[in-house]
């Protein structure tokens, strides 16, 4: 406990476990059944506990990789005591989230050398990206940095609107050419005005795209240079917003917008509203790009810097097993 | 993406070879095949083994009297038969009958609600010539009720809407009395987004549809959920008792696993698919086509219709009579290319033929692909173009030096343009060479 308080205040923890409770007790409420009146880890634990992964969307490739290290520890041991499994499963889940070796983010502050620091915020429809830039704004704008808003999201009705909307409510600067005007521009735009205005922090908003359309994706990448050419190392982040509720797509979209504008961050949505948290084993597990942000809530500070060890001991913690 | 289920289903019982029918021993590995198949497309994973359990049922009461189908096709052709079925069958309408019908709108935050909104005024409007009023009661959302606005504002539908008052229920029923006195037949309330775990604001939906009784209630659910579809579906439902469900964002490559779900759990009929951004992207929903999408057996009839819409009869007449007598040149060539590069991204296209999405699997085809045969081909003259059999050694260097490729690209150019050619003559003679479960095939084809 004394080790979690280090990372996480009671309040953010409360915000995370409130989150993770619909993962969390289906998926020990699925496990606890698979174990009832056995002793040892036999095939139809294991086939239970892999029907409870893959009801949690942690993938099928995912827990395929989690069942198969749990076979072989039970073949290395002979008998695995259906106690031990919780101490198991918790240790593989760690080892998962650990083994990619994807940097641990503490909380909200900056490691950047770069100001203005600009961020692009990239994603399908719908999963949250303008919500997302507000509630980020808002946590910068706490530690009292400069922060603009760039309204890239040009096409979807009152896009522009919306995050102004945002600006407004958080009280930071916002930049806008208006709607059905060039994104890229738009991006441009911004952050020469970032540059010369001497702002900490620009982040960009784009439309939502399905990541198979061509057309779209080449846009995204034109967003992204036209941002490079104020600022060479510009963007210095690009945040791809994913809603935890989407299933094995969600593994499509990382591959393609990472093709597409080299993601440095993913920011996970609506993850209080699901069961199925386990999208974060398989995205932790396929990608090499950290998972950054995760909203647990509709308020402003609900938005939370996603910390593994807090993540593992959150969903954990209290869940027994037998 | 994924495997064929047919190749997949293949492959499970080669594992048996010689045997020719299906047996409750070799029936095992395909069962799981097709489970696996269904979770991987975001089917639940309770479902997909319920779902297992019929074709399986299924499978072993029918008789494989067909010498020449394979327990793997034999097998989809069940898998295929029963996921239709349980699809819905045929298609249901939607109801607007009443003065006026009320449509209520509802569904999880970002599923596309206001959009679809947007997309049933201008369906309703152009396709059924009725006069819609669209509600904004997502009091919530920044901005929500500007994209209403504008939405409407593009398809010149009425707008209901009341930034003062934050009570979506008064809203909803002052914009069905404003539709009686305005002569508007039809009201479509768009509501907030809001999660199936929030209390509160499930009580909300519940509170606008007893407030206002529509005629249809229909829920809007994004195509890519995951497993989380059916507990969403079955919460919404128990509130609201809707009447139809809209599935969204088709134009995505998901396979929609979730659309079998919710049709699972909750036996309403999925009524409406959005399969784009532009407001005129609204479909109906056919049942077999997305049992075809789920299993990833393509989606060849959606194919079809894209090629159809591109195409323009006369220039296909013209191209057919060509083809007959061995006629085709560059000229169609481009053409045809051209065709081919409008209907949209090329390996989304491929992936629909059956088969074809496993082979292109790990094949990175980019619409660039194209630009060096289309070079090669501006870089002819126009008589050239016309006359393939007019390219001789000196012809063909220049061509390459126009088109920056060198001979031996040029030159294994016109020998794939030549066998194509080939091909297409023969094909339009009934040969279809080198595909399967064709009388001719093996003969057509490989003859040489």
């Amino acid at each position: 406990m004394s080790f979690f308080d280090k990372y996480f205040k009671r309040e953010k923890k409360q915000d995370l476990d409130k989150g993770l409770e619909k993962t969390k007790t289906n998926f020990f409420g699925q496990i606890q059944r698979a174990v009832a009146g056995k002793n040892s880890v036999d095939d139809e634990v294991l086939d239970e506990l892999e029907q409870a992964l893959i009801s949690s969307d942690v993938g099928l490739d995912t827990t395929v990789k989690i069942i198969e290290r749990l076979e072989a520890r039970v073949a290395k041991d002979k008998y695995v005591n259906t106690n031990e499994l919780h101490s198991i499963m918790r240790s593989i889940i760690v080892e998962l989230l650990t083994e990619n070796k994807t940097p641990e983010y503490d909380g909200f502050e900056l490691v950047t050398e770069h100001k203005p620091h600009i961020i692009l915020v990239v994603g399908v429809n719908g999963v949250g990206k303008t919500t997302t830039i507000g509630k980020l704004a808002h946590q910068y704008q706490l530690q009292g940095k400069k922060v603009i808003l760039g309204a890239g999201d040009t096409f979807r009705a009152a896009a522009v609107d919306q995050l102004k909307i945002w600006s407004e409510r958080v009280g930071c600067d916002f930049y806008s050419k208006g709607m059905n005007t060039d994104p890229a521009a738009v991006a441009y735009e911004t952050a020469e005005k970032a540059v010369k205005e001497e702002y900490d922090i620009a982040i960009i908003d784009t439309a939502g795209r399905l990541h198979n359309k061509l057309g779209l994706m080449r846009e995204l990448e034109k967003i992204k240079r036209s941002i490079g050419k104020n600022e060479e190392t510009a963007p210095h982040e690009v945040i791809l917003v994913l809603d935890a509720s989407t299933g094995q797509n969600a593994i499509e979209q990382c591959k393609a917008f990472l093709e597409a504008t080299q993601v440095t961050g993913l920011a996970l949505t609506k993850l209080d509203g699901t069961a199925k948290g386990g999208v974060v084993l398989g995205i932790s597990d396929q990608f090499k790009i950290p998972i950054k942000f995760i909203g647990v809530g509709e308020e402003i500070d609900k938005l939370q810097v996603f910390n593994k060890t807090a993540f593992v001991e959150s969903l954990f913690q209290g869940s027994t097993l037998v | 993406m994924f495997d064929n289920l047919s190749d997949r289903l293949d492959g499970a019982f080669k594992s048996l070879t010689g045997q020719r029918t299906i047996t409750e021993i070799n029936i095992a590995s395909a069962v799981k095949e097709i489970r696996r198949a269904l979770v991987a497309a975001d089917v639940n994973y309770k479902i997909a083994k319920d779902f297992t359990d019929r074709v399986k049922e299924k499978a072993l009461g029918t008789e494989n009297v067909l010498k020449s189908v394979s327990p793997g096709q034999l097998m989809t052709k069940i898998v295929q038969d029963e996921l239709t079925a349980l699809m819905g069958g045929q298609s249901v309408g939607i109801n607007v009958k009443g003065k006026p019908g009320v449509v209520l709108i509802a569904g999880l935050q970002g599923s596309g609600k206001t959009t679809f909104t947007g997309k049933l005024a201008k369906y309703l409007k152009e396709k059924k010539s009725m006069k819609p009023l669209v509600v904004a009661c997502d009091v919530y959302r920044p901005a929500a009720i500007n994209q209403l606005t504008v939405l409407a504002e593009q398809i010149g539908v009425a707008i209901y809407k009341d930034e003062e008052l934050k009570d979506p229920v008064t809203i909803a029923q002052n914009a069905i009395a404003h539709a009686k006195a305005n002569s508007h037949d039809v009201v479509i309330v768009d509501t907030a987004g809001r999660l199936a775990v929030d209390e509160e604001m499930m009580n909300e939906i519940e509170a606008i549809k007893n407030g206002i009784n529509p005629t249809e209630a229909l829920f809007v659910v994004d195509s890519m959920t995951g497993q989380d579809a059916v507990n969403t579906a079955k919460a919404f439902n128990e509130r609201i008792n809707y009447d139809g469900v809209v599935l969204t964002k088709l134009d995505g490559d998901t396979r929609g696993g979730a659309a079998l779900s919710i049709r699972f759990t909750v036996g309403k009929p999925i009524k409406f698919i959005s399969t784009g951004e532009k407001l005129e992207q609204l479909d109906i929903f056919y049942p077999d086509r997305m049992a075809s999408r789920i299993l990833g057996m393509g989606d060849v009839i959606s194919l079809v219709e894209r090629a159809q819409q591109q195409f323009d009869e006369k220039e296909a007449k013209e191209l057919e009579r060509k083809i007959k007598k061995n006629k085709f040149d560059f000229n169609d060539f481009l053409k045809q290319l051209d065709q081919i590069k409008r209907m949209g991204n090329i390996k989304q296209l491929v992936g629909m033929i059956p088969g074809m999405s496993k082979a292109i699997k790990d094949i990175d085809i980019d619409d660039d692909a194209f630009n060096k045969v289309e070079a090669i081909v501006q870089s002819m003259t126009l008589e050239e173009r016309g006359n393939p059999g007019l390219l001789d050694a000196s012809r063909k260097r220049r061509i390459a030096y126009g088109s920056g490729n060198t001979i031996a690209e040029v030159n294994q150019f016109l020998k794939q343009f030549d066998q194509m050619r080939k091909m297409m003559h023969m094909m339009s003679k009934g040969n279809m060479p080198g595909m399967p479960g064709m009388p001719n095939a093996r003969r057509g084809g490989r003859r040489r």
